[in-house]
């Protein structure tokens, strides 16, 4: 007997190579963004730093990533499912609601690696990319906004009912999280009053403390982002499983 | 101690104000195939669905295996197969990845090449789910039903949209998984199908449970007369048959004649009678009354009215 996540989450993967449309999305539209900004500004340090725009802005296009992996394409792709009667199918069978989110999620999280590790390449290629924090506190940083924007696309992923539903609810989720939160622009370049609303979005806090910890902070620099990040793991996942629709 | 794989007392299930399945009870022997018969919205697929453990909330009780479908509904699942009406597998997954899938969440599966083969779609293996035509996709869904190797198999509308030949492989199936020591619990608003397959019947109506016996039982009981037809030739006059005992009435339209027979001997006093009289048998037929006539009988209308 194969575990049922791991089968889940390899023909999840496998449909998902077979999506040209949410592969463009996810791997291909933030290279694009990151490169776009990167041939306006290139990767010269800032004044009195030793960073330049690419440096700060590749944890940024990882957030993206994440954002359009956990919430675009799992949201879209469960409520489709809801929809069509995938879900009432793998509910006769014994599975449970955790056993095909985390299928699901282990499947974009491939995903959204394969992305960030496009990222890297391009900006290590193109740009002699800068590293300056410490690697294992960054890998931490990075799974714990995983974690925390996957638990918050849980939720829509969870409970749209519909194909369409999903994707209005993922798009009203996304767009707003993609400016605000300083994935596809500068966070700097906000006003105040945006700035303040972004702290809303986990994504703004998953990004600073990316961003922070690639800089060369530490994690523990950033109780707020921790904490923030951290509730929304719990919330995520306690609303998701609690409240799952099969139908 | 009885053998009985599911037992439902006065199950109730609304949906927001509609009462699909309201206060029905039945058993399931062990090692029977039961057929839940009876007009489409009549409530078969809400009960199934109840016993399979797909609803959260109902009222009365059921008893499967021991187990409830709402609390213990996964250790359930393990042990029972359910074929659905309208349940669908991702566009784009072939067939064996979509097996393959199916197989994990089971500890102990069938091999599902086995199964693909029995159910004639070895060579659609590679197919995507997309490019079944709706019997393939009827039967890729009975095979995903067996493959936890189940004691209890529920096959609601196996064969509605199939065409006759992809109905009678799927029968022959049917007959088998019983032969394999499984329970069958169908659903079919065919007639025939129940009448042929199942050792008893549930025939519900309105939510209800109008009458449950084996076929042969129900028919005895409800089925009524046995008819007799035949073509008389011109100025020929009935009523010497009407006299025969056992001949319920005599109808004589045109030349079409329609006798209905309370007992069986009573057709061989009518080929008798008409032999004597000279008239030809070639026309001459025997109807049985069937399933369709039971349900016709108690519910006072036709089952795809």
């Amino acid at each position: 007997m194969k575990s049922p996540f791991i089968a889940v989450s390899k023909s999840e993967f496998i449909l998902y190579l077979r999506e040209p449309s949410a592969f463009f999305f996810t791997l291909v539209f933030p290279l694009l963004m990151m490169l776009l900004f990167a041939s306006m500004w290139g990767n010269d340090p800032f004044p009195g730093e030793e960073y330049g725009y690419v440096d700060f802005s590749v944890p940024a296009f990882m957030g993206l990533v994440m954002a359009t992996s956990f919430i675009m394409s799992l949201t879209t792709s469960m409520a489709a499912y809801r929809e069509k009667g995938v879900l009432k199918r793998f509910r006769a069978a014994p599975a449970t609601p955790s056993s095909i989110l985390i299928g699901q999620l282990s499947a974009v999280f491939a995903i959204t690696v394969a992305g960030v590790i496009l990222l890297l390449i391009a900006g290590i290629v193109f740009y002699d990319l800068r590293f300056l924090g410490n690697f294992f506190e960054f890998v931490f940083a990075f799974l714990l906004s995983a974690g925390s924007i996957a638990a918050l696309g849980f939720i829509p992923a969870s409970l749209a009912p519909t194909a369409r539903s999903g994707v209005v609810i993922a798009n009203i989720m996304y767009f707003p999280m993609l400016f605000l939160s300083g994935a596809a622009l500068p966070w700097f370049m906000l006003p105040d009053l945006m700035k303040k609303i972004s702290l809303v979005f986990p994504l703004t806090h998953a990004i600073k403390l990316m961003q922070g910890v690639w800089l060369g902070g530490h994690f523990w620099d950033y109780p707020v982002h921790l904490a923030v990040l951290t509730g929304f793991v719990f919330a995520g996942l306690f609303v998701s499983v609690r409240y799952f629709r099969w139908e | 101690m009885t053998d009985n794989v599911v037992t439902v007392r006065n199950l109730v299930k609304h949906y927001k104000d509609v009462k699909a399945v309201d206060g029905i009870s039945f058993s399931v022997k062990r090692g029977e195939i039961f057929g839940i018969v009876g007009p489409n919205g009549a409530g078969k697929t809400t009960t199934i669905d109840c016993i399979a453990g797909m609803h959260r909330a109902y009222s009365g009780s059921i008893d499967v295996l021991g187990l409830d479908p709402v609390s213990d509904s996964i250790a359930l699942k393990r042990r029972i197969g359910l074929q659905q009406q309208e349940s669908e597998i991702p566009d784009r997954l072939r067939l064996r990845e979509a097996m393959e899938l199916f197989s994990s969440f089971y500890k102990k599966a069938l091999d599902w090449k086995m199964l693909l083969e029995q159910l004639n779609l070895w060579e659609k293996k590679d197919s995507f789910y997309s490019a079944l035509s709706g019997g393939q996709k009827k039967r890729l869904f009975v095979a995903m039903a067996l493959i936890g190797d189940p004691e209890i198999v529920f096959l609601d509308e196996f064969t509605s949209g199939l065409d006759p030949q992809a109905r009678i492989s799927i029968w022959k199936l049917v007959g088998n998984l019983r032969d394999q020591g499984r329970t069958v619990v169908l659903s079919t608003h065919y007639m025939d199908e129940a009448e042929r397959l199942c050792d008893r019947v549930a025939i519900v109506d309105h939510g209800k449970l109008a009458a449950l016996d084996s076929p042969s039982d129900l028919i005895a009981a409800h089925g009524g007369h046995t008819r007799v037809y035949f073509d008389a030739s011109e100025g020929f006059d009935g009523k010497s048959l009407s006299l025969l005992e056992g001949v319920e009435s005599f109808v004589n339209r045109g030349d079409a004649c329609t006798l209905e027979v309370n007992a069986r001997s009573a057709i061989v006093e009518i080929v008798k009678t008409l032999d004597v009289m000279g008239q030809g048998l070639d026309s001459f037929r025997i109807e049985a009354p069937t399933l369709e006539d039971v349900f016709l009988n108690i519910t006072g209308r036709q089952v795809r009215d």
